[in-house]
């Protein structure tokens, strides 16, 4: 079994990244999960406010800014793909089978 | 060689409005940095005001701006460790401008104006962007044009620049597969700015003179597309009219403005401009309103108006982008033309449908086409729920006015 974690908050307190690494309880937790070996692969997604959402409907693609949340979606699975730009991600979200009828949020990774 | 400060203050001024968004594209271009980029092209304006006087005012200003900035910008970059690393990768940053003659420069606007209308950015972020980095208004003017706290709009601005850098917006002309939708959008930019500055309100007249100046960069940027000329000479043709829209804050119909007072000069050129697009036979949304604001410029005279035409276009207009608002001017068209029956049916139609409630215009123009069927009771009570929903006080005044005068 795997198990996908999609670690929410309201994004108020947006630590950066070098705080979280700083941030005694992360390093706490990260450890926890070098000790059980369980992390395939994790990312941190940079703010809502860098989202890009892409329909495609009718033969056209959709491309709005900002995430789902004002629609009753909820993730159904992620892929992670390293690409030129946000146009190409738009590009590949574009041809999921569920941008036809639910929507993909792309957001971009801290690297 | 020297110039008179008088003069030179001219010649920046008029190089501000020329050449800024192409520096700040050119800077965009070089650097990625927006911030950066915008700073350097206000540091090259500034030292063209105590250069200029001394030296004299540089035959191509563009190139004297663009080249001071670039160096501007290296050397803030030569400041900093981080800044050391870029310039490496930008060597071309600190090539001596004679290694780069100023002809080579492309016009970097158009990346410009493609990523800062982006569909992933908010679309009243598009605008700001666009209307701060290719037209150089300062924060404060589009807050105050846009009815906006400073604070917000900066914030606004902050925010797009960030999206731009983080999510990975490319700057770019984007690839011909996308280049319909995406310049749909940067047109969709234009004609809100423009609309915006339509409006006769304090800050806001400057508005419509940007988007033209825009749209008409524009238009000789990408000279194979049919679209911005359609852009282009709508506003042209209403920007034509300007003068007659409005007396003494009332608005004033069409069929009663004053056509001696019409831009002559400003309908020709945008018949001219429109012309031009349509000779591609690529018809777009653009080029068929401007068609339809042509109809009217042309007409000798209200009475002249060529109704069957315009009823045509309206008709185009709904095949290419369909709307009630466009049916409803179909149907005052088709009202002018076939008789004010059919007019009235289509109207009826409309409200039967329920897609423009709320909106002034429907009641509006039932009344209208009431009055001039001679069923003043009927058009009585149109124009009073016409005046309950109109938007604005312009609006008010001239329903009411039309409202009294029956």
């Amino acid at each position: 079994m795997k198990y996908m974690l999609l670690i929410c908050d309201d994004e108020t307190r947006s630590p950066s990244t070098e705080e979280m690494a700083a941030d005694p309880v992360h390093q706490a937790w990260e450890a926890d999960l070098e000790r059980r070996g369980a992390e395939v692969f994790g990312a941190r997604l940079r703010p809502t406010s860098t989202a890009t959402t892409v329909r495609f409907r009718d033969g056209e693609t959709l491309v709005s800014d900002g995430p789902f949340a004002e629609t009753k979606d909820f993730v159904g699975g992620v892929v992670v793909v390293d690409c030129a730009d946000l146009d190409e991600a738009i590009a590949i979200a574009a041809g999921h089978p569920y941008a036809r009828w639910g929507s993909v949020e792309i957001r971009a990774v801290w690297e | 060689m020297t110039a008179d400060v008088q003069a030179v203050r001219a010649a920046v001024d008029a190089a501000y409005r020329e050449e800024w968004g192409q520096v700040v594209a050119t800077l965009i271009g070089l650097t990625r940095d927006w911030d950066l980029a915008e700073d350097c092209a206000q540091e090259a304006f500034a030292a063209a005001l105590t250069a200029w006087p001394r030296g004299g005012i540089p035959r191509r200003p563009g190139a004297w701006l663009t080249t001071t900035a670039r160096h501007r910008a290296t050397d803030r970059l030569r400041r900093d460790t981080a800044g050391r690393a870029k310039l490496r990768q930008l060597a071309v940053l600190a090539r001596e401008p004679d290694e780069s003659p100023a002809e080579d420069i492309p016009d970097e606007r158009l990346r410009l104006i493609f990523t800062c209308c982006h569909p992933a950015l908010p679309f009243e972020a598009r605008v700001a962007l666009t209307l701060r980095t290719l037209a150089g208004l300062s924060t404060a003017e589009i807050a105050r044009a846009f009815l906006t706290a400073e604070a917000t709009m900066a914030q606004r601005i902050v925010r797009a620049k960030r999206k731009i850098a983080e999510a990975g917006i490319p700057y770019r002309v984007p690839p011909a597969e996308l280049l319909p939708e995406r310049l749909a959008a940067v047109l969709a930019v234009l004609y809100l700015i423009f609309n915006e500055g339509y409006d006769e309100r304090d800050g806001r007249r400057a508005l419509a003179a940007e988007a033209i100046h825009l749209a008409r960069v524009l238009a000789r940027l990408l000279p194979g597309e049919p679209e911005p000329r359609g852009l282009l000479a709508l506003m042209l043709l209403h920007e034509a009219r300007r003068a007659t829209r409005v007396d003494d804050g009332v608005l004033v119909p069409l069929e009663r403005q004053d056509r001696s007072r019409w831009d002559r000069a400003l309908v020709d050129e945008g018949v001219a401009v429109l012309d031009e697009a349509l000779a591609t036979r690529r018809t777009g949304p653009y080029q068929v309103q401007a068609a339809i604001a042509a109809c009217h410029a042309t007409a000798p005279d209200a009475a002249g108006t060529d109704w069957p035409q315009i009823a045509a276009l309206y008709a185009e207009l709904g095949r290419l982008a369909p709307s009630p608002v466009v049916e409803l001017n179909r149907a005052v068209a088709v009202a002018m033309a076939d008789g004010i029956p059919a007019g009235l049916a289509l109207v009826d139609e409309l409200a039967a449908s329920g897609r423009l409630d709320g909106y002034h215009l429907l009641p509006a123009t039932r009344a209208d086409l009431l009055r001039r069927d001679g069923r003043t009771a009927e058009a009585r009570a149109a124009y009073e729920e016409a005046v309950r929903l109109a938007p604005s006080d312009a609006d008010r005044r001239y329903l009411t006015a039309r409202l009294n005068a029956l």
